[in-house]
């Protein structure tokens, strides 16, 4: 080998070294940081892991808000119509949380199997349900009227 | 009345004007006839002008109430200020498409007209570019989300409302500024393509492509901006940043269009870098279009997305492949051709500019992949998942931080080659000066070192103390100062202005990252809070009225050190017309700090959730952003560009 070649080729490795580092600790920051989302099923059969930051998501079961009278403290329930899981939050929930809408939780399980939500999430119209919730209500069967093609419109 | 027909009607004549401008100018310039070369700015202003009259239709129709037009009866409500009425034109997916078409051939309009001095080949070109692309997005609008269709032959009476988010003055400047930027990519872009057309790879386009380029920069920049300030004030969170998908859609070909500036100025200057400046023309305007993707197709999760149409995210993906497909496949038959006109050496301008480059692209690179890794895993039915702000604040923040220090080197090079000793030579002050200033500016602020902080005051002292130096070393030999202070060109002032900007923007950055302070409390009518000197007393709240909303208005009363200071006056609102609730957040604000007091829910005995926030230097995220388009809008200003192409004509 010529050294030219030598050369190159050693700027060559140094690239590819240089890329696949940084490609490793993107993913595995990637990683670090991904929330994955479960329906109340999911989690009511234990497919979820505990004590790990995750995503769920359904409807706010009718009555099932109950607020501490001396703080922020508020309990509910979510449910795809087949199971529910309950949430624990404290602080400001957003505008559109309210009984018989779809939002996200995000949060982790404790060993009662009790969401500790870290965030709550609505968004902003009052026709928009979240993708995941829709999927999980259309997979359980579970879309409620008007259908989902109303919602998100 | 007619003029929703009439606007749908002018749209398919701006349609077929914009297949004769792609077919036209572009067939003249192959086979070098100058009659149908010409053909080019005419069809312009006609594509212009119909495209005008159909946006004029539609704001008509808002402006009238014309709820037998679908659009305006889902997002408008006779109830609203005539001013909501007419920027809830851009408030929904049809409409803003309208929009982007508009500005399309405004950006259209403007080459044909401001390109007098162009050689006519490259002027066909250009604009026949910019007419392939307007024929998708036409087409896209004319297919599959007209806005307006009517409801025949039952209307209803009143429309469905703007959502009230939307109703502010933001969204009426927001959307506007943001398309300007995205689609004046689509300008740079066709300058790529045009030179990749002609063969004629010489540094030239690189001169006239470069005040597009910058002007498009400095309004996605305000864009960007604008939608940061009005999430910020809008939606109750006191957040001015969220990473959230669409966020990221605009942010990608800011980054990609932030390298591509710096990197026309290597091509215009040296004439090196060609092949990778074109190619960064392509990935700009194609990050535009997946943001546009992104954003129209329903895939994401947000308030941008519009609608879950399965056709027109189709239609959007099937246009991306296109042009991207396309104009990569040009790319590779003609890169070749290109020839770098000069060498460098491992210590210049050229260099420090590559490294520029290569981190503004690694940085998009990371943002990209942790915005479409969750559509991605989706997509092969891995499940479902979110990508976290973690992710992206772990990745980007060391990045910006890298540029900073790399841009302080770049300030003071030279071209072509830079001596290890004169570098050294300017570099030592700055160094020396920024490191006790940074450590001294954040332990004056906060009385501890917060490493993050301190790094990030550190490299804001070193951008602007490097700028300073080099400005002062550019006058030091002159007998007058101040001439030649005034003899320095518009476009040194503007790249000077912007990296100012960049500095202000990290140091607002840095401190509301860490010294926001929040408490959220329940709060009856007496209660008090204090913190950081301010002391927040809950007064209750009283029932207003607006023209189009009832509201609960809490009273803050603001005490500093004691002393009164501020009354504070939080809302929440329902709009009727939709029923949807919306915080509207109470404001002081200020240049070194912003109170920022939000109303969670109504609990029981006149007792109110509340959100009160310190926020330090808030205000100077979006100041860095004003000085950044500032300087991007001066530097296109400068005199030479047109100078230049009057010397050219002149000797050609």
């Amino acid at each position: 080998m010529t050294p030219k070649r030598k050369q190159r080729l050693m700027i060559v490795i140094f690239i590819l070294a240089g890329v696949s580092v940084a490609v490793g600790l993107t993913l595995f920051a990637l990683n670090q940081n991904i929330n994955l989302f479960y329906s109340p099923t999911q989690i009511a059969s234990g497919e979820a892991p505990q004590n790990t930051r995750i995503r769920a998501g359904g409807m706010v079961v009718d009555g099932s808000i109950k607020r501490d009278p001396d703080s922020l403290f508020v309990q509910f329930d979510i449910t795809d119509y087949d199971k529910t899981v309950t949430v624990e939050y404290v602080g400001i929930l957003p505008d559109l949380f309210r009984e018989g809408q779809g939002i996200v939780a995000q949060g982790s399980l404790n060993e009662r199997g009790v969401l500790n939500a870290a965030e709550v999430l609505a968004k902003h119209d009052e026709n928009y349900m979240p993708p995941e919730v829709a999927d999980a209500l259309a997979k359980a069967g579970k879309m409620p009227m008007p259908s989902g093609q109303e919602f998100n419109k | 009345m007619i003029l929703p027909e009439l606007g749908t009607y002018s749209l398919i004549l701006a349609l077929c004007l914009s297949i004769l401008l792609a077919v036209v100018p572009l067939a003249g310039a192959s086979r070098g006839n100058t009659l149908w070369m010409g053909f080019g700015r005419p069809l312009s202003k006609g594509m212009f002008l119909f495209t005008l009259v159909s946006f004029i239709c539609l704001c008509w129709a808002f402006l009238d109430n014309d709820f037998s037009v679908v659009y305006v009866a889902s997002n408008s409500n006779s109830a609203l200020p005539w001013y909501y009425r007419l920027s809830a034109v851009w408030g929904g997916h049809e409409g803003s498409l309208l929009l982007w078409v508009l500005i399309m051939s405004g950006w259209t309009l403007a080459v044909a007209v401001k390109s007098r001095n162009l050689p006519t080949d490259i002027v066909a070109r250009v604009l026949g570019v910019m007419g392939l692309v307007s024929i998708g997005f036409y087409l896209f609008i004319l297919l599959t989300s007209s806005p307006f269709e009517r409801y025949l032959p039952g209307y209803p009476v009143e429309g469905a409302d703007l959502n009230p988010l939307l109703q502010d003055f933001g969204l009426i400047v927001h959307p506007p500024m943001l398309y300007m930027g995205y689609v004046g990519f689509a300008v740079s872009f066709a300058f790529a393509i045009a030179a990749l057309l002609s063969g004629r790879l010489d540094a030239a386009w690189a001169r006239w492509s470069r005040p597009w380029t910058s002007v498009a920069w400095a309004f996605l920049t305000l864009g960007i901006a604008l939608g940061s300030w009005w999430a910020y004030y809008e939606l109750g969170w006191g957040g001015w940043w969220f990473w959230d998908p669409v966020e990221n859609a605009s942010l990608l070909p800011w980054l990609a269009g932030t390298a591509l500036m710096h990197s026309l100025a290597v091509t215009e200057k040296r004439g090196v870098f060609k092949s990778w400046t074109v190619l960064l023309a392509i990935f700009a305007f194609s990050l535009s279009l997946l943001g546009a993707f992104l954003v129209r197709s329903g895939v994401l999760t947000s308030v941008h997305a519009f609608a879950a149409d399965p056709d027109r995210g189709l239609f959007i993906l099937v246009m991306l492949v296109v042009v991207i497909g396309g104009s990569l496949l040009l790319y590779a038959l003609r890169a070749g051709q290109m020839k770098s006109e000069s060498s460098f050496s491992l210590l210049s301008r050229e260099s420090m500019l590559l490294v520029n480059n290569v981190i503004l692209v690694v940085a998009c690179a990371m943002v990209l992949l942790g915005t479409i890794y969750p559509l991605i895993v989706d997509a092969l039915g891995l499940g479902k998942l979110s990508v976290g702000p973690p992710y992206f604040n772990a990745l980007f923040n060391p990045m910006a931080l890298l540029l900073m220090l790399a841009l302080g080197v770049g300030t003071v090079t030279r071209w072509r080659q830079t001596g290890f000793r004169h570098l050294l030579q300017r570099l030592w002050l700055p160094a020396l000066l920024s490191l006790p200033l940074g450590v001294g500016s954040a332990w004056l602020y906060s009385g501890e070192f917060e490493p993050w902080v301190v790094l990030s005051l550190c490299l804001s002292w070193w951008v602007v103390l490097t700028g300073l130096g080099e400005l002062y070393n550019r006058v030091r030999h002159r007998s007058e100062k101040l001439r030649g202070l005034l003899s320095q060109s518009r476009s040194y002032y503007g790249m000077q202005l912007a990296h100012l900007g960049v500095a202000v923007a990290v140091v607002g950055v840095a401190f509301v990252s860490y010294y926001t302070e929040q408490r959220d409390l329940r709060m009856l009518p007496g209660d008090t809070l204090t913190f950081r000197d301010y002391t927040f007393v809950f007064e209750g709240s009283r029932h207003v009225e607006g023209p189009n909303f009832t509201a609960d208005q809490g009273r803050i009363q603001v005490l500093y050190k004691g002393q009164p200071y501020a009354q504070m006056s939080p809302e929440k609102r329902l709009y009727t017309a939709r029923g949807m609730v919306m915080t509207e957040a109470a404001i002081n604000p200020g240049f070194t700090r912003d109170l920022y007091v939000a109303l969670g829910e109504p609990l029981e005995n006149g007792a109110w959730a509340v959100r009160m926030q310190y926020k330090p230097y808030v205000r100077w995220i979006w100041l860095g952003a004003l000085l950044m388009t500032a300087g991007g809008l001066l530097a296109a200003s400068d005199p030479r560009y047109r100078k230049r192409r009057r010397t050219e004509t002149a000797t050609a």
